[in-house]
């Protein structure tokens, strides 16, 4: 099995409200798999699925190649979106509880939170009560309940909030050393940037359905649409731009006569850039040539409003 | 160690370190000794405020009557007129005066006396004067019908009615409401200890929730686990700080006692308290032999028996009205929102104590009694009320216990299993305090 976890056809009704219908995911091992789709899409009733908080209506889950069990608890980590720990505890005590419910034996668990409390440096901190912390020193507690468990598969939602941007980066590396040493990584988030970042599939999810999933690079490729930006240093004297217009579809156009530079995005009929950049050629110099790769964030929005006006 | 344990472990220790519980629980009986101090010690002081009454009798008759007590002692004058007898009156700080004409028909007396105050006069202290009146003139007309002052006296013996079982047993006057008041007792610690550690536990719950570690938890953790844990570590606290209260509380009070010399007994004679019957039975003229039947009697109440059902019912009953406690603390999001889904849970437990007080005090085994000692949300506090009765004949029948038990073992069971389904749905739900409509679709998620 090369997947950690599939969804079959999972569907889950909320009274009236229908919060997940009919939706199919697969997961591979040793990914991150982007988990999007804007508010209330239903990826926290997924989420809360996979964690067995709650329970499918109908559809299946397979946990690494078996039926999703209770004794699998153990071998999830889950970073909620609403999340925190009990003020008045102590922050060692309070991690060694956390991890004991998740099976831990209570030696076992002192070993590897002293492994990570001098990762971060932060050893100062066991007889802290959470409420004398910063936010981020909470977070990153958070951060450590969540992985000191050594699980298979990691769900961070929206794990970067709440985090300044030295501390985010920190998170982003040790998510990504996490995934080196073979964990399988679910990240639901809205950030787009960080999802170009890190993962390497992605599923939309969208009024309770699945409207898009597969290989970012691959879903990508699909979405190019031959469009290119382009850069040319005229000829003295050309004047293509008519020309142009006449033949293909521009936007974005920038003309400065007096430097002979002309900026645009063309929108080419064909993949075909051959015989375009020929012609180009003999308008003049071409200086920047680029093909317009779309952003997951535009994949995003365009998906979203197309499954709107639907 | 398992996760309930952890779990129960864990509510327990937050719960006994929490600082404003720990300071609760020494402080508590230092209050309740210097109350019950303070208590005696006024008692004390108004006991011994004595009244001064002077009299002025210009007849013939009452003579000998007025005798001076422990609180009230009289004053003759002799010679003088009303109004120099009022001035003295006045004068010395006396209570009153009371002024007997000179007439020549006690029922003339009677009605042309007069007591006089500077304020309107105690109740107590009127009765007393009139009995003084009423004694004479019943007197005086039994002898104006022709009984002798010797009949009078035998005619004016007391009588009181001797009671039976109908299996021949001797029934002692008052016994029931001993009884009752140790029933009453054992019911009335169930209903603070549920309104107390009930709160607890929905505070906790709420905690969690604001806290947002819920989610978390719960994604180690079923929901009920987590609520049995809670309720069950946050009672456990709450039996430490019981049974530290009840030994602090019993170890000041014996310091106390000792040190400022005060007489147990009279602390006792507070009707509150269960030993308060029998020190009023004592006061009987037989004293001494009354006071054995009475201890037998109360040796007589199984005491075994009714340990062990304080037992069931207690730990029925909190499991009942605790897991609704944790239901209603997961369905809000802050302690302001619960009044509204409190009050209908505090209303039968309110109920259940003055049904009680009041009627099976004076009824054990009338109706309305077997009534509110069969249904679920009340049997716990008035079945152990009728309990000390014992069971069976004179008692409380065998079906009505086993009835009764019976529902509370359903009930406990129906309204654990929709309190942990409400409890599921609700530790999940931020932001809106849900109505009672909306708890009920959560039913069926």
């Amino acid at each position: 099995m090369n997947n950690i976890l599939v969804a079959d056809a999972v569907t889950k009704q909320y009274g009236d409200h229908v919060a997940l219908h009919k939706v199919s995911l697969e997961i591979p091992k040793n990914s991150i798999y982007g988990l999007l789709g804007p508010n209330g899409a239903g990826k926290t009733t997924l989420i809360r699925i996979i964690n067995q908080i709650t329970y499918p209506d109908q559809g299946r889950i397979f946990f690494d190649g078996q039926p999703l069990l209770p004794h699998h608890i153990s071998l999830i980590g889950y970073l909620p979106e609403e999340r925190g720990l009990y003020k008045s505890m102590k922050v060692g005590e309070q991690v060694l509880y956390l991890a004991q419910l998740k099976g831990l034996s209570k030696s076992e668990a002192k070993e590897r939170l002293n492994f990570w409390f001098d990762r971060f440096e932060i050893g100062d901190w066991w007889n802290k009560k959470i409420q004398e912390l910063s936010k981020g020193m909470a977070q990153k507690i958070q951060f450590i309940v969540t992985v000191l468990h050594k699980p298979k598969l990691l769900i961070f939602d929206e794990p970067f909030s709440g985090f300044d941007p030295i501390n985010a980066s920190i998170i982003k590396d040790e998510i990504l050393k996490l995934k080196e040493d073979g964990t399988s990584i679910i990240f639901s988030t809205h950030r787009m940037e960080s999802v170009e970042e890190l993962c390497e599939y992605i599923a939309l999810i969208h009024k309770s359905e699945k409207i898009l999933d597969g290989k970012l690079s691959d879903i990508k490729k699909a979405y190019k649409n031959n469009s290119f930006e382009v850069g040319l240093e005229l000829a003295n004297g050309a004047f293509p731009l008519n020309d142009l217009k006449s033949k293909f579809t521009l936007t974005k156009i920038n003309h400065s006569p007096l430097e002979n530079q002309l900026d645009f995005t063309v929108k080419l009929p064909t993949n075909d850039t051959g015989s375009f950049l020929g012609y180009l050629a003999t308008l003049g110099n071409i200086n920047h040539f680029k093909e317009n790769i779309p952003t997951a964030n535009e994949i995003f929005i365009y998906n979203v409003q197309s499954s709107d006006n639907e | 160690m398992s996760k309930l344990g952890l779990i129960i472990r864990r509510e327990y220790f937050a719960k006994v370190r929490n600082k404003s519980f720990v300071i609760m629980t020494f402080l508590s009986p230092i209050l309740m000794v210097g109350m019950v101090v303070l208590i005696a010690f006024l008692t004390k002081v108004n006991d011994s405020e004595k009244r001064v009454i002077g009299v002025l009798n210009e007849s013939d008759y009452l003579q000998n009557d007025f005798l001076s007590t422990e609180k009230t002692s009289f004053v003759n004058f002799k010679g003088i007129d009303l109004e120099t007898a009022k001035d003295s009156t006045l004068k010395m700080g006396f209570y009153g005066l009371v002024y007997i004409p000179d007439e020549t028909d006690l029922e003339l007396v009677a009605n042309r006396s007069f007591f006089y105050t500077k304020e309107a006069p105690s109740t107590s202290i009127l009765d007393k004067l009139e009995s003084i009146f009423q004694t004479r003139l019943r007197q005086k007309r039994l002898q104006d019908l022709g009984v002798s002052t010797e009949d009078f006296a035998t005619v004016d013996g007391n009588y009181e009615m001797n009671t039976a079982t109908f299996s021949g047993q001797q029934n002692i006057k008052g016994i029931n409401e001993i009884k009752a008041f140790i029933g009453g007792g054992f019911g009335y610690l169930i209903m603070m200890f549920i309104i107390i550690y009930g709160g607890f536990v929905m505070r906790s719950v709420i905690e969690e929730k604001t806290s947002r570690i819920i989610e978390v938890i719960i994604s180690s953790v079923k929901p009920f686990q987590l609520m049995l844990g809670k309720i069950i570590g946050t009672s456990l606290a709450g039996v430490t700080q019981f049974a530290i209260w009840i030994v602090s509380a019993s170890l000041l009070l014996l310091v106390v006692t000792f040190i400022f010399d005060i007489d147990p007994s009279g602390l006792t004679s507070n009707p509150a308290l269960p030993g308060g019957g029998m020190a009023n039975m004592a006061q009987l003229p037989s004293g001494n032999e009354t006071m054995q039947i009475y201890a037998q009697e109360l040796f007589k109440i199984p005491w075994g028996m009714l340990i062990c059902f304080f037992v069931i019912y207690f730990i029925l009953g909190y499991l009942i009205y605790s897991s609704i406690y944790a239901a209603i603390g997961a369905a809000v999001d802050n302690e302001t929102d619960t009044q509204q889904f409190i009050f209908p849970i505090i209303l039968p437990l309110m109920l259940a104590i003055y049904v009680g007080f009041f009627s099976v005090f004076g009824n054990p085994h009338g109706s309305i009694a077997v009534a509110f000692s069969l249904f679920p949300l009340t049997s716990p506090i008035v079945m152990l009320m009728r309990l000390p009765g014992g069971i069976g004949e004179g008692g409380v029948p065998v079906w009505q216990l086993i009835t009764s038990i019976a529902l509370l073992i359903i009930t406990f069971i129906g309204i654990v299993w929709l309190a942990a389904k409400i409890y599921r749905v609700g530790i999940l739900m931020y932001g809106k305090k849900p109505s009672y409509k909306e708890l009920f679709k959560w039913l069926k998620y």
